[in-house]
């Protein structure tokens, strides 16, 4: 009830009191644009977290569900054993399509390495297999096993050395946005804390006029605590604005787009960076009591 | 109200106050003197919870001073008015603003009416709205009295409130500390200014103690 009422009291403000202290410009204007630079960094650190965990969903889910099969055997083997594949996948639970590609569709494959004019009949270019999975998936083990048997020249692929580096990745990157941030929580604090203990140094005769008045550390702490909590609110407010400003200048993310022009803020995302210029005030606040009470008792 | 037993101050090993015992009784009115520092502003202190005896005991208002946390200081010096000798004041602040900052720290109010009456009573009306720097010594002495009292404390502690004014000045202060004792507040003065104690002693039954050789005697029948 106690905190309660004084977090009240903190919000409403006391005119007569916040007088009381008199007006800081130096630490005011460092408060500020230090509140205002971490929100805008905030900003940042959190699109690239939110977009690095769509970039790992995104790729776990694109590639899970799909192999392919490698078919490599001596010329006039081939089709006999892309047949036999294609029987082993007919017969394989957990395979919901299995189709060979195309020559077209394999020379377009090639085109980026080999060029418009591929003589695909000509080289002995292995036949791929295009493998769909159902949603429980199949045993690659026992597949491979099959496969051994009654194709030995086809190679199954299930993507698994592809995908796991790469979700891994993203999710190391979007650990270190989330890591990044709490640094910059970290560093705000410590920047709040330095700029409150300057102004209470420089303010002590304004303590020892009000202790000796009767004034309550938590009155004496409340003055300050207020003041660089508002500070604080102000700064991330307006470099929030600024941050959400500019990554919603940033390229659109198209098709084919890469991760860059991918970073950003989609749907009920961008409500998240408006959560920077409270929890500023939440560290601000804290950083500053903890900063005020602490030269309250060593000046007692 | 204010007791001391046997108490002890020292600064660095030294005492300046040795085996001071003592009993302000409500209503009463005592001048502290002695040399320049001799411990009257240490014995001062010792009474408001500034500082903490190295030895013997102190109690405000029924209260050992050792045990008292610092929200305890803070309740009790709002039953104490202090006249400190460098006045104190908060210079952004204006004359009524600083002389309602006990109120204001302590959540009170006061009828605007008292305010007045209060800066009227102290001489301080045309300078209610002017900053303490503006002011003369012996407003700023005036503002200082005027914020002591106005929360209605019980004791008033004066150090040297007339040290930076004349004597018709001084005269002005004494007259105003003795309505309040009339009123029945607990009045100590600190003054190495005999003539004061003089004149104050005319008009009020009052105790002069003197500190002489870091101990607290009853000064004698020439004062």
């Amino acid at each position: 009830m106690n905190r309660l009422s004084g977090l009240l009291q903190l919000i409403t403000g006391d005119a007569q009191a916040d007088r009381v202290v008199p007006p800081t410009g130096f630490t005011a204007r460092l408060t500020l644009f230090a509140s205002a630079a971490m929100a805008f960094l905030t900003v940042f650190a959190l699109a690239l977290s939110l977009a690095t965990g769509r970039l790992a969903e995104n790729w776990s889910s694109a590639l899970a569900h799909s192999s392919t099969i490698r078919v490599s055997a001596p010329e006039g083997q081939v089709e006999a054993q892309v047949l036999a594949v294609m029987d082993v996948l007919e017969t394989t639970p957990g395979i919901a399509d299995a189709r060979v590609l195309t020559d077209d569709e394999q020379r377009r494959l090639l085109e980026p390495w080999f060029g418009p004019d591929l003589p695909l009949d000509t080289l002995p270019v292995p036949r791929l297999i295009e493998v769909t999975e159902t949603a429980e998936g199949y045993d690659a083990a026992g597949l491979r096993a099959r496969l051994a048997g009654e194709a030995p020249g086809a190679v199954l692929d299930d993507h698994t050395r592809w995908r796991e580096p790469l979700v891994r990745a993203a999710d190391r990157l979007r650990m270190l946005g989330l890591v990044s941030i709490l640094l910059i929580a970290a560093t705000t604090a410590v920047m709040i804390t330095l700029a409150a203990s300057a102004a209470l140094a420089a303010n002590a005769q304004v303590i020892r006029v009000l202790r000796l008045v009767g004034a309550r550390d938590a009155y004496i702490a409340r003055a300050f605590v207020r003041r660089y909590t508002l500070r604080a609110l102000t700064g991330a407010a307006v470099g929030t604005a600024l941050g959400m400003v500019a990554i919603l200048l940033l390229p659109k993310a198209d098709a084919t787009g890469t991760f860059l022009t991918g970073l950003g803020f989609q749907g009920p995302g961008w409500l998240w960076p408006l959560t920077i210029p409270p929890l500023a005030a939440v560290v601000a606040f804290a950083a500053t009591r903890r900063a005020a009470f602490a030269t309250l008792r060593e000046r007692s | 109200m204010i007791e001391f037993e046997d108490v002890t101050y020292g600064y660095g090993g030294a005492p300046l106050l040795a085996d001071v015992s003592l009993r302000l009784a409500p209503g009463s009115f005592h001048f502290l003197t002695g040399p320049s520092g001799a411990g009257k502003t240490t014995l001062l202190k010792l009474c408001y919870g500034e500082l903490i005896a190295s030895q013997g005991r102190v109690t405000l208002f029924g209260q050992d001073a050792r045990t008292m946390t610092r929200d305890d200081v803070a309740m009790m010096r709002r039953r104490i008015g202090v006249v400190h000798q460098d006045q104190q004041f908060l210079d952004h602040l204006s004359v009524v603003e600083n002389l309602s900052l006990p109120l204001t720290v302590s959540g009170r109010t006061t009828p605007q009416g008292d305010l007045e009456e209060l800066i009227r009573w102290v001489g301080l009306e045309n300078q209610a709205q002017a900053h303490p720097p503006e002011l003369s010594g012996g407003e700023r002495q005036r503002a200082a009295l005027a914020r002591a009292i106005v929360m209605s404390p019980e004791v008033i502690l004066a150090d040297e409130p007339t040290g930076n004014v004349d004597w018709e000045m001084s005269l002005r202060l004494l007259k105003l500390m003795v309505e309040l004792n009339k009123m029945g507040k607990t009045i100590m003065i600190a003054t190495h200014d005999l003539n004061l104690i003089r004149s104050a002693k005319q008009q009020v039954q009052a105790r002069v103690l003197r500190i002489s050789n870091h101990r607290l005697q009853l000064a004698g029948a020439d004062l």
